[in-house]
């Protein structure tokens, strides 16, 4: 097991490696660089300061070379600084000689992205399980026909208009829900528990729209593996031995059905960290999914880098989390990993 | 995209059958009210800034924010004339080589330490040493001495005459020598952290949420009388819209359909909400590769100009807020040479110009030719509704004398990168600004034609060459009047950019702000944005941050 383990840890780094490297080739195919963004389209900004900037940024250099000097600092663990005019750190935050506190770009963006993604996936697993298990039990009747109906519609409706609508009902009509931003201008001045309250109205919308179509997803994936389940054998002779219906359905079927969940939820893993360009700019929300979205519009490199870097080692993690899961949750996959 | 234009028209055509918003308001807006100090104003932008050095940070939100937060030596008044900010008084020497300015006394920043020439000296010192990550210091390296002969004098002399001098003097915001000095301009914390001497200070920077801008007690040019200004960025115009009907952000940039369309429908919104328009601060245009064929050709830019409907563009494009223009100034202002007229919409003429030019249609496929070529070309934009529009507009137009347009758009840094560095296209729709300073050697001279230099269509003419030179070198600003006049006239009559139309900006802003000069100077609705007040009947239910 053990050895199983260091092997599998062992062999992410040259495939991060691998992945890194492709990836900083595909940035660099991208024309244009910091200094061609449209705010640098001023007549008053002369060339020369252009090329100034592209020196100091090794811009100038073999893009095998600045592919080196990123893996030098990566090796340890220093992700930079941003090429845009802020500099501020990639990934945390650094003190310098006075006791300055620069946080860092992901630092700052991630918790707000993880907080609206989890809350989304529990939302998911709580709406998508039940909503699968009764498809499933009720297949071809009116239940699993009004469900299946509801998640398509979920699952086709763009998220941009369904959001929109909502931000008009609930905050312009109705004045329930604020309309977009995650705290209000009184934060600052409201006790530990209306801010709780505040930031959780703020959120409503966002992680409501941002489970939307998972949901629809995860509660087919439900209802098709509880259908293959109910049909095994094990099933029939768990009914045959008389076994009441709900320890057949609950006990034996949907433990066999969430199986292949895990898979699913190990590769969500590195969904976690990127945010919906989409969703958080309708919302205003400064999260992951603008965070890289703005630097590849700038060429901000090391943001990009720092981001996708982080988000495949994450992928990576997830996968041998997941078949870790499965080993622990199958005794047939784990007698496979012994061996 | 057309797409979004339908999308918004159909959104809120639903919409307006949704129900009345709740705001049952019964404050009287159109009352009188006594000018008072105090209250909160909300706003709403796209961008966050990156830092509010303005020297540093070179996006136009940081700019925004740091116009409200440094003073420079002289600033533009209503009408966009040049008039002193912390300088009293200046003086240009018989030579016109020397600006001496004359600070104002006892000025002092937000810490409370005073504000002398020295700041102005550190300033320029800071944009023009070679350490600074700035864009803007060719200007200032033409300082050949800077000097400081007492507290309240700054001198500043050149190689030769330079007259945009003060519009550079304009622009370079003066910051604080106490808190910087020593400090990596590139690096400190200060741009996050500001300290400066015009109406507002940082009160909060939330991040990625919002800045609070709280009044200046301290401030140079006397107190503004809103307490706070707060900008939240809201990067999606639907959602700043939804926020402005709601009542939670006091003013935002509209589009076209938002004015034109939304607003007369809505009276709920006019109600509480006033509409204002200003000249815009840019231009857009239809440049030609002047390097290629046909456009090497006057005839032929002329003929595309002719062919071309302006009016078209304003009504289609900008639902009829903006206008056309003749040269690349303000309409309005001084430098706009007010003989000139757009070129007609002509159709007959643009035949007429091409079949001199040797184009006449041979094959009979509708296309003109000459010499078996077909008179064919990509018009280049970026992703930019309005220029997407227009440039289909203009496809429609050429199409009908026989001119093949096609259109291409694309992602800026593609477009910048591998089109417009390296020459390699025939005509593009984008945008230049109208700037304040008349000077656009950097746009129009010869010289200025290498990779990564503004000149990009090639444009060569020895005249305007030479105009672009005096006017640089002469200070008086009638003579420099007339040398710009004349260079909008060669300009004009060599078409080697086709001006389309300047947009107007319109601002809505919410009614409860009273004091707002309407209808809008030449400077823009913000111009006395520190006179405006909130009397108090009118404020929102306020909890006032700390």
């Amino acid at each position: 097991m053990i050895r199983y383990l260091l092997n599998r840890i062992f062999w992410m780094v040259p495939l991060l490696i691998g992945i890194s490297l492709i990836s900083f080739f595909i940035m660099h195919l991208a024309p244009g660089d910091i200094t061609a963004s449209e705010a640098s389209f001023d007549p008053r900004a002369s060339e020369e300061s252009r090329q100034k900037l592209r020196e100091l940024y090794n811009l100038d250099k073999p893009v095998i070379v600045q592919y080196g000097l990123w893996l030098k600092r990566m090796a340890t663990l220093d992700f930079g600084t941003s090429f845009a005019s802020h500099q501020r750190p990639v990934f945390w935050q650094t003190t310098d000689e006075q006791g300055n506190v620069r946080k860092g770009m992901i630092q700052q963006a991630l918790p707000i992205t993880l907080l609206i993604n989890v809350l989304s996936l529990v939302l998911i697993i709580a709406v998508a399980l039940p909503l699968g298990v009764i498809s499933a039990l009720t297949r071809n009747r009116a239940p699993d026909r009004a469900i299946t109906l509801f998640v398509f519609i979920g699952f086709a409706i763009p998220g941009f208009w369904l959001a929109l609508m909502l931000m008009y009902w609930t905050g312009v009509v109705n004045n329930w829900l604020p309309i977009s931003g995650l705290h209000s201008i009184g934060y600052e001045n409201m006790g530990a528990i209306a801010q709780i309250f505040d930031t959780l109205k703020h959120l409503v919308l966002p992680v409501f729209i941002s489970g939307l179509s998972g949901l629809a997803g995860i509660s087919l994936f439900v209802r098709n593996g509880m259908l293959d389940v109910l049909h095994q054998d094990y099933i029939t002779t768990a009914r045959a031995k008389g076994l009441s219906e709900n320890t057949v359905v609950y006990g034996h079927a949907l433990r066999n059905a969430l199986l292949p969940l895990i898979t699913i939820f190990g590769l969500s893993i590195p969904g976690l960290i990127g945010g919906s360009v989409i969703a958080e700019s309708i919302f205003a929300i400064p999260g992951m999914g603008k965070l890289f979205y703005d630097a590849v519009l700038m060429r901000d490199f090391p943001v990009i880098m720092g981001i996708l870097t982080i988000g495949a080692a994450l992928t990576l993690i997830g996968n041998l989390l997941a078949d870790l899961a499965y080993a622990w949750a199958d005794p047939r996959v784990r007698r496979g990993v012994m061996q | 995209m057309p797409f979004n234009r339908l999308f918004y028209l159909a959104l809120f055509s639903l919409l307006a059958g949704c129900g009345e918003p709740q705001q049952a308001s019964n404050v009287d807006y159109d009352q009188v009210y006594p000018a008072v100090g105090g209250g909160n104003m909300i706003n709403a932008m796209i961008g966050e800034p990156s830092g509010l050095i303005p020297m540093i940070a070179g996006e136009s939100a940081a700019s925004a924010i740091a116009s409200n937060i440094f003073n420079s030596l002289l600033k533009y008044d209503r009408n966009l004339e040049l008039e002193g900010e912390l300088a009293e008084s200046w003086m240009i020497s018989a030579d016109h080589r020397t600006i001496t300015f004359k600070l104002k006394p006892d000025m002092q920043w937000a810490d409370g330490q005073p504000l002398t020439s020295a700041d102005v000296l550190f300033t320029w010192q800071l944009v023009t040493d070679e350490n600074t990550r700035t864009p803007y210091g060719s200007d200032y390296k033409l300082v050949i001495k800077a000097e400081t002969p007492d507290a309240l004098t700054f001198r500043v002399s050149y190689q030769e005459p330079y007259a945009p001098a003060l519009d550079t003097w304009a622009g370079l915001q003066i910051l604080p020598k106490h808190l910087l000095e020593g400090q990596d301009i590139n690096t400190t914390t200060f741009a996050r952290n500001p300290v400066g001497s015009h109406y507002y200070k940082l009160g909060q920077w939330r991040n990625g949420e919002r800045i609070s801008l709280v009044r200046n007690p301290l401030a140079t040019q006397g107190e503004a009388r809103i307490e706070r200004l707060v900008s939240r960025f809201i990067p999606d115009a639907a959602s700043q819209f939804l926020e402005l009907m709601a009542d939670n952000i006091d003013t935002m940039n509209l589009n076209p359909i938002q004015y034109a369309r939304i607003f007369p429908s809505r009276p709920d919104l006019t109600e509480k909400i006033g509409l204002y328009k200003e000249l815009g601060n840019s231009y857009t245009y239809l440049g030609f590769n002047l390097k290629r064929k046909p456009f090497d050709d006057i005839r032929v830019r002329q003929a595309i100009n002719y062919a071309i409907n302006k009016q078209e563009l304003i009504d289609g494009v900008l639902l009829g807020l903006g206008e056309p223009v003749s040269s690349p100034y303000k309409p309005g202002t001084r430098w706009t040479n007010p003989e000139l007229q757009p070129y007609p919409y002509d159709s007959q003429k643009a035949i007429a110009l091409l079949k001199e030019a040797g184009y006449a249609d041979h094959d009979g496929d509708g296309i003109l030719d000459k010499d078996g070529k077909p008179l064919t070309f990509e018009m280049l934009t970026n992703q930019n509704k309005q220029r997407e529009m227009s440039a289909v507009l203009i496809q429609r137009r050429l199409k009908e004398i026989g001119i093949d347009a096609r259109i291409r758009v694309l992602e800026w840094a593609s477009f910048i990168g591998r089109f417009i560095k390296t020459g390699e296209f025939d005509a593009v729709v984008l945008g230049w600004s109208l700037s304040l300073d008349p000077d656009q050697y950097s746009i129009w001279h010869s010289s200025q034609q290498a990779p990564g230099q503004f000149n990009f269509i090639g444009y060569s003419n020895p005249q305007v060459d030479r105009l672009l030179e005096q006017g640089r070198l002469e200070l008086d600003i009638e003579k420099r009047t007339k040398i710009y006049h004349e260079f909008a006239r060669l300009l004009q009559e060599d078409s080697p950019v086709v001006y389309l139309y300047a947009g107007y900006g319109l601002p809505a802003i919410h009614k409860r702000i009273k004091g707002i000069d309407d209808p809008a100077p030449p400077a823009g609705i913000g111009h006395n944005s520190h006179e405006w007040y909130i009397p108090q009947p009118l404020r929102r239910l306020e909890i006032s941050a700390q």
